[in-house]
């Protein structure tokens, strides 16, 4: 006798997950969570200290500058533009923060200048940019000397120490695990995250960056958008100015060159397109903590600080290979 | 311009007289005129660079005009910013830059007008405004409102602008070659949803460089030769012939330019 029950029809195979991983696009997005992943196993074996608790929780305290600085670059390079600015306005905010403690101003005042002076900074360069039409990496790059010019004439060249137990507490405690630095660093994140991904200004900010035409012909101003970012990457640039006197004790002029390059790359990391229309939080918070792992963990293992920034040059560079893939 | 429209069919919702628009030295726009009828198509045509669409720009006030008489429902308006013509419930699909590629299909209908709750923005409201937008003009094709625009079709995209255009209780939606990239299937798609634009009440102004398109779904056609109106004609009485006369010559038998106008233009 025959069967009278009819076959099913096979189900559609479900793409397998091998296949998944061969696809490159796959690796091109999470290739921050995959380097971070990667990098902590390889370190983990070369030295069985790197994730204890001390180490780890350092780590995150030293993320926490890269990754609010990286927060406000993925802004301006979501627009299709670059702040080169970054680290030098940090390091301004940093010395207008000193030279107020040295006059006797308030705590919070002190801190309320860093952020303003950041503003300002931010403020010019994306006016400079919207309005006087001159391309973002060249009003950076300007804004970066002025900002390290203006720094060394305030500090008269020389350090200032700033003794405050707020400061102290701040950058060394924290909840458990998480310093308080690190801890900011996530609120920033958090919230930068709802703006770019919950509001009309994010929205905003992707189709001014994705397709300015569209977005003009639609009746925004691409102009007011590159203020607001640019505004936005020089107030995160004064907040890191307090953390970098927090961290230290003291505001100096010297500038950290490698620092804007890191944003940069955290940002790139991160899965973020220089191209703009493109960008996530995550990813450059990650982007971060990749750059910190490395440079934390080659130390860790002894090799030599001269090879650190190549590197970092090295990750960013097969990270932005990688982006080629990307759909 | 009167003596040519032969257009009867109650008051026009939009009517432009003796409009003129010169960039520099170049006169673009001679003394063009237009009508626009609710519930109708209405045709715009002429050849490469007869000025259809700085005219169409001049209608939304991305260029202002320098003479000229704008009517819309009746009364003489003043329309020098996309923004005056959007309160006037005017909408232009343009030709290129309709859509943010990196968007999805939700935020480019409701950018720039985002709909809020508080600070953040309405999610679920925009996504069901923009199924029943979509589901009002019977339009079937798309997977999902929450898809990237790049990964849509050329014809879903026209869909979705015509979608994003008539959104905002516009009274009149003006298309700028809505169907020039696309193949016959999508063409066909864009152009029954462009008719049923009309038959929901809207006035379109449809430009289209296909005189099958056009005869298929206008109610009147309007002719542009070298920056003039060559003519305003019914499309019941007309033909395929007639308006290609009227676009390649400006004149057909006793209708359009007077020959000393039509030879004016091309010297
Ligand atoms: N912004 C402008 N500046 C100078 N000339 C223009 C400008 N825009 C259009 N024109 C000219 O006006 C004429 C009409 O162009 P257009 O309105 O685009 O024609 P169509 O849309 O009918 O092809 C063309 O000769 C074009 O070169
Ligand atoms: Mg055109």
């Amino acid at each position: 006798m025959t069967a009278t029950t009819v076959e099913a029809p096979p189900a559609p195979p479900a793409p397998a997950r091998s296949q998944r991983l061969r696809d490159p696009a796959f690796w091109a997005d999470w290739a921050a969570l995959v380097g971070l992943i990667g990098l902590t196993i390889v370190f983990q074996a070369l030295n069985s200290t790197f994730l204890s608790y001390g180490n780890v929780q350092s780590i995150l305290v030293a993320a926490a500058i890269l990754i609010i600085l990286s927060i406000g670059q993925t802004f301006t390079i979501a627009t299709g533009g670059i702040d080169l600015s970054v680290a030098s306005v940090m390091t301004f905010a940093a010395c207008a923060f000193g030279w107020a403690f040295t006059q006797g101003w308030a705590l919070p005042l002190c801190m309320v200048l860093a952020v303003v002076t950041g503003l300002v900074f931010g403020a010019v360069n994306g006016a400079l940019i919207a309005k006087g039409r001159i391309p973002d990496f060249v009003v950076t790059l300007g804004s970066l000397s002025a900002a390290s010019g203006l720094a060394l004439i305030l500090a008269d060249g020389k350090p200032t120490t700033v003794i405050s137990p707020f400061l102290l507490k701040f950058s060394t405690r924290g909840i458990g695990l998480f310093g308080w630095t690190f801890l900011l660093a996530v609120v920033i994140a958090v919230i930068t995250h709802v703006v770019l991904f919950n509001t009309r200004f994010g929205t905003h900010v992707l189709a001014a960056g994705g397709s300015p035409e569209a977005a003009t012909a639609t009746g925004i101003s691409t102009a007011r958008i590159k203020i607001a970012v640019y505004t936005v990457s020089g107030v995160l640039a004064g907040l890191s100015g307090i953390l970098l006197v927090a961290r230290i004790g003291a505001s100096s002029p010297a500038a950290d060159t490698t620092m804007t390059l890191n944003t940069v790359a955290a940002v790139v990391l991160g899965g973020v397109s220089l191209l703009g229309g493109r960008a996530t939080i995550v990813g450059p918070v990650l982007g971060a903590l990749v750059l910190t792992v490395l440079v934390n963990g080659l130390t860790l293992v002894g090799v030599s600080q001269f090879y650190q920034p190549l590197a970092v040059g090295i990750v960013v560079v097969l990270a932005a290979l990688l982006m080629r893939f990307q759909k | 311009m009167t003596e040519n429209t032969q257009n009867a069919g109650g008051e026009p919702i939009l009517s432009l007289r003796g409009i003129n628009k010169s960039f520099g030295a170049v006169h673009v726009l001679k003394d063009v005129g237009l009508d626009a009828w609710a519930g109708k198509v209405t045709a715009l045509v002429g050849d490469n660079g007869a000025g259809k669409s700085t005219f169409v720009k001049g209608i939304a006030g991305i260029y202002a005009f320098d003479s000229g008489e704008y009517r819309f429902e009746g009364k003489t308006v003043t329309v020098n910013h996309p923004k005056q013509s959007a309160a006037l419930g005017i909408e232009v699909v343009y030709q290129d830059l309709a859509l943010c590629d990196n968007l999805d299909v939700v935020q480019n209908m409701f950018l720039g007008r985002e709909m809020r709750s508080g600070l953040t923005l309405n999610e679920t409201a925009m996504e069901r405004r923009a199924q029943e937008t979509l589901a009002g003009l019977s339009v079937r094709t798309l997977k999902s409102v929450r898809q990237k625009v790049s990964s849509l079709s050329g014809g879903q995209r026209q869909t979705v602008a015509i979608a994003k255009s008539v959104l905002w209780n516009s009274k009149l939606v003006i298309l700028d070659e809505p169907t020039a990239a696309l193949g016959v299937a999508q063409t066909e798609q864009v152009l029954q949803l462009v008719r049923r634009l009309a038959d929901n009440g809207l006035a379109v102004i449809l430009i289209s460089h296909n005189m099958n398109d056009v005869l298929r779904v206008a109610d009147s056609v309007c002719a542009l030769y070298l920056g003039r109106t060559a003519a305003q004609i019914d499309a019941r009485s007309t033909s395929t012939t007639q308006i290609v006369e009227l676009i390649t010559s400006g004149r057909s038998g006793d209708l359009g330019l007077p020959p000393a106008l039509a030879q004016e233009a091309v010297a």
